[in-house]
C-alpha cells in the first residue's frame, strides 16, 4: 500500500525528517509514536502533499507509484486521507456541500459521473449512525463552532464518506474525552477492511487500546528508531520516551 | 436547477428577438456625441409627449453645469462624452462567421455557465443581430399579471400608455439634478422597465429584467421605475447573464423604487458586465444611481446585489426611510479581480420614527483590484428610535489587491442606535490545504470558501439567481490564486 524509502525533508533549510523508511501493507494498522517535535506531523503532511516542505531525498510509493510529483488533491483522489490534528473552520460551507463537492471531484478524477443526490444522502445517514453523530450536523458549517471532540468526529465522518485506501490520523485522540475516544476509535475499527490501511499518529498508548495496531513505530529526531508489535506501545507507556532517547 | 438556469438563459436570449425595439438598426443610430439635438432626436424617435422631452431637456441643461464626481476611490481615464453614441442601435458589430472566431475564453465561460452551443452563438454575436439591441424587457406570465392589475412593461410603453403614473413618480426618488450621472441618464435614457403593483396586491411571480450592453462606443442608459402601492408586494430581479466582450463603455442607469404604506419591494441584482481582460483592458464603466423611498409607514425596501462584473463600479443602492416604522435593507457581495475597481455601498436615510436599516456588505478582492465599501447612515432630528446595523467584511485573495471601508455616520437624534462591524480576512493556506486534501482543486476550493463567506447575502436572493450567483462567484475568481 505505502512504502517510504529514505525520505529526507527540510523546512527552510532545516532538516526535519532524516531518512524515514516505512512499509505499510493492505489491511494493516500502523501506529507512529514519539515525543513532540520529532517530525510526526511533518511526515503526515509530506505524505499528503502539503506545499512548503522540501523533499531532498527518497521516495513515497503509494499503490505502486511514486506520488511525490502529485498535488495534494491528486493524492486525495488516489485514495489518501489525512485526519487533521487541527481541523480548520470553513464558515458558511455546510458539511453536506463540502463532502458532496469532495466526493464529486474525486469521482471526476476517476472519470465517474457525480454521485446521485439520493445515494449521497443515504450514505450520509449510514455514516452518521456509525459515528453516533447528531442529525443537524450535516447542515452545520465545516468545523465552525465545533467542540474539539466534534471536530475529530467530523474528521472520521469524512473519512467514512470518502472511503480512502490509506488513512493517516494525526493525533486524532488529542482533545477527546473517553466517550468521544471510544466512538472515534470504534468508527475507525468499523472502517477497517482487508484492502485498506491506517496510520495512527499519537503521543499516547491510550488510543491503541481501542485501535489495535499491527505495527508500532517510534519516531525520534526525524528517524524511526524502533519498530515492533503492539507491546512496544505498552513498553513506551511504562518506560517513557526517555528510554528511547537512551537507546538511540 | 441546471435546467432552471438554462431556461432562464434561454428566456434571456429569446427575449432579444421578441422585444428587439427596431428592425432596421442602422437607421436608428443617433449621431455621435451629445448636444440638445441628440436629446430631441431620442425623444422624437420614441414618439414622446412634450412633457417627457421637457424633462429630458431640463436634465440635459443641468448636466452641462455639472462635473464628474471625483470623490470615489476609482481611477480611470476621462470619459469622452462626445465620442459616445447616446442612442440604442450602435454601429453594426463585426459579424463573426463561426464560433472559431470567438474568443476561446468567452466560450469557456459560456460552457461553465451551462449555456448551450446554440445560445453561445447568439450571445457572442455570430451572425445574429438581435443581441445588439440595447435593452430587453421580458415579461413572463403577462396574463397572470394583468389579472392582478400589475403593470410590467418597458419604460417607453409606460410613457405612452400610463403617462399619469410615470409623470407622478419619475424623478420623485432620484431627481434629474441628483448627480452627474443621474442628470445624464435623465437626459438620454434609452429605455428600461416600469412596474406598478396596485393596492393590496401581492405580485404572484418574480419580475425580472435583463439588461444587455450595446456594441462598442455606445453608452447604455436605462431607467427602472417600480411603484408598490399600499400593501403591495413585489420581488424584482435585474440581471445580465451573458457577459459581452467590448471596449470601455459607459453604463449609467437609474433605478427608482417607491413603496407606499405597508408595501414591500425586494430588488435583486446580479451584475456581470464585462470586467475587462486580465491586463485591465476594456470593460464596462458602471455608474448607477439606485434609490428607493419607503414613503408610507411600515413599508420595506430590500436591495440584494451580487456584483462580479464591470471594470469600474460606482453604485450605492439606498433607502430613504420616510414612513414611520419603515425598514431598509442592503445585502451586497462585490467581487473584484484583475484590475477591476469597485466603489460601492449603501445609504440609509432615516427620516421617520422607529425606522430600521440593515447593511451587510461582503467585499472580495483578488488580483490587483481595488474594492471599496462606502456607506452613509443618516438619522435626522425627528427620527426617534432609529436603528441601524452595518456589517462590512472584506476578503482578500493574494497580496496585490486592496480593500477599503468608508463608513459615514450622521446621527442627529440621541435615541438612535447605530452599530457598525467590520472585518478583514484572507483565505488561509490551511483552509486551502484542507480542501485539497479532500480532493477538491484550488479553484473549486476558492469557489466553495467564497460562497460560504458570501452565504449571508446569497440566501437573500431568489432561488434561480442564487444558483447563478454562486457559479459566477466561482468563475470570476478563477486564476486568482496559485
Amino acid at each position: 500500500m505505502l512504502s517510504i524509502r529514505n525520505l529526507k525533508v527540510s523546512i527552510k533549510g532545516k532538516e526535519i525528517l532524516k531518512g524515514i523508511n516505512l512499509e505499510v501493507k493492505a489491511g494493516e494498522v500502523h501506529a507512529i509514536m514519539g515525543p513532540n517535535g520529532t517530525g510526526k506531523s511533518t511526515l503526515a503532511y509530506v505524505i499528503a502533499g502539503r506545499e512548503g516542505y522540501e523533499v531532498t531525498e527518497g521516495e513515497i510509493i503509494f499503490k505502486g507509484r511514486n506520488i511525490l510529483g502529485l498535488s495534494a488533491e491528486e493524492r486525495a483522489c488516489e485514495g489518501l486521507f489525512l485526519g487533521f490534528q487541527y481541523p480548520v473552520e470553513i464558515p458558511g460551507v455546510s458539511i453536506t456541500n463540502f463532502l458532496r463537492t469532495a466526493i464529486n471531484e474525486q469521482r471526476k478524477y476517476k472519470g465517474l459521473d457525480p454521485v446521485p443526490a439520493t445515494e449521497f444522502l443515504a450514505r450520509m445517514e449510514e455514516k452518521k449512525k456509525l459515528l453516533e453523530l447528531q442529525e443537524k450536523l450535516a447542515s452545520r458549517s465545516v468545523n465552525e463552532g465545533f467542540s474539539g471532540g466534534e471536530k475529530k468526529k467530523n474528521e472520521i465522518f469524512q473519512m467514512a464518506m470518502l472511503e480512502p485506501m490509506l488513512a493517516i490520523l494525526d493525533e486524532t485522540d488529542s482533545g477527546l474525552d473517553i466517550d468521544a475516544l471510544r466512538i472515534v476509535a470504534s468508527g475507525v475499527n468499523k472502517l477497517r477492511r482487508p484492502d485498506n490501511s491506517t496510520i495512527v499518529i499519537t503521543h499516547y498508548q491510550r488510543l491503541l487500546e481501542y485501535i489495535v495496531p499491527d505495527v508500532v513505530h517510534v519516531l525520534f529526531d526525524g528517524r524511526i528508531v524502533k519498530s515492533g508489535g503492539k507491546e512496544l506501545a505498552l513498553l513506551l507507556e511504562e518506560k517513557g520516551y526517555e528510554w528511547i532517547r537512551k537507546e538511540s | 436547477m441546471e435546467k432552471d438556469q438554462n431556461n432562464i438563459l434561454e428566456e434571456v436570449t429569446n427575449s432579444d428577438y421578441k422585444y428587439g425595439f427596431y428592425t432596421d438598426i442602422e437607421m436608428d443610430t443617433a449621431p455621435v456625441g451629445l448636444c440638445e439635438d441628440t436629446v430631441r432626436f431620442i425623444s422624437a424617435k420614441k414618439n414622446e409627449p412634450e412633457w417627457m422631452l421637457e424633462f429630458r431637456l431640463k436634465a440635459y441643461r443641468h448636466w452641462l453645469t455639472l462635473t464628474e464626481p471625483t470623490w470615489a476611490h476609482l481611477h480611470h481615464p476621462p470619459i469622452q462624452y462626445q465620442d459616445i453614441i447616446f442612442y440604442a442601435a450602435p454601429k453594426r458589430k463585426k459579424e463573426l462567421k463561426s464560433l472559431d472566431e470567438v474568443d476561446p475564453e468567452l466560450i469557456e465561460t459560456f460552457n461553465k455557465l451551462g449555456i448551450s452551443l446554440d445560445e453561445q452563438k447568439k450571445l457572442s454575436g455570430v451572425a445574429v443581430d438581435a443581441v445588439i439591441d440595447s435593452v430587453s424587457v421580458k415579461t413572463t406570465f403577462s396574463d397572470t399579471l394583468s389579472k392582478y392589475g400589475v403593470i410590467f412593461c418597458s419604460f417607453s410603453d409606460a410613457v405612452q400608455n400610463h403617462p399619469d403614473l410615470v409623470k407622478q413618480y419619475m424623478g420623485s426618488v432620484v431627481p434629474s439634478n441628483d448627480n452627474f450621472f443621474a442628470a445624464l441618464n435623465s437626459a438620454v435614457f434609452s429605455d428600461g422597465s416600469f412596474c406598478y403593483i396596485p393596492k393590496g396586491v401581492r405580485c404572484p411571480v418574480e419580475l425580472s429584467t435583463y439588461f444587455r450592453i450595446n456594441a462598442a462606443n455606445t453608452g447604455q442608459f436605462e431607467r427602472t421605475l417600480i411603484v408598490a402601492d399600499e400593501g403591495a408586494y413585489v420581488s424584482y430581479m435585474e440581471g445580465c447573464t451573458a457577459p459581452m466582450r467590448d471596449e470601455n463603455q459607459l453604463h449609467a442607469a437609474i433605478v427608482e423604487i417607491v413603496a407606499m404604506k405597508d408595501a414591500e419591494v425586494k430588488y435583486s441584482t446580479v451584475q456581470n458586465w464585462y470586467p475587462g481582460n486580465k491586463k485591465g483592458e476594456g470593460g464596462i464603466y458602471n455608474f448607477v444611481t439606485k434609490r428607493g423611498i419607503c414613503k408610507g409607514s411600515h413599508s420595506k425596501i430590500s436591495w440584494t446585489q451580487v456584483e462580479t462584473g464591470s471594470a469600474i463600479t460606482w453604485k450605492y443602492p439606498s433607502v430613504v426611510l420616510m414612513g414611520d416604522n419603515s425598514v431598509g435593507e442592503f445585502y451586497s457581495v462585490a467581487v473584484t479581480n484583475n484590475f477591476q475597481q469597485a466603489d460601492t455601498g449603501s445609504k440609509m436615510i432615516h427620516l421617520g420614527k422607529n425606522t430600521k436599516s440593515t447593511i451587510i456588505s461582503k467585499g472580495i478582492s483578488a488580483g490587483q483590484s481595488n474594492n471599496s465599501y462606502r456607506g452613509l447612515v443618516k438619522v435626522i432630528k425627528r427620527a426617534e428610535n432609529a436603528r441601524n446595523f452595518s456589517q462590512c467584511d472584506s476578503l482578500l485573495l493574494g497580496d496585490k489587491c486592496g480593500a477599503h471601508t468608508y463608513p459615514y455616520i450622521k446621527a442627529e437624534n440621541h435615541t438612535s442606535i447605530i452599530e457598525h462591524e467590520a472585518t478583514t480576512s484572507k483565505i488561509s493556506d490551511d483552509q486551502l490545504f484542507y480542501c485539497k486534501q479532500r480532493g477538491i482543486s484550488s479553484e473549486s476550493a476558492i469557489g466553495l470558501i467564497v460562497n460560504g463567506y458570501a452565504k449571508e447575502v446569497l440566501m437573500h436572493l431568489p432561488m434561480e439567481f442564487a444558483v447563478e450567483a454562486q457559479k459566477l462567484l466561482a468563475i470570476s475568481l478563477e486564476g486568482s490564486v496559485g
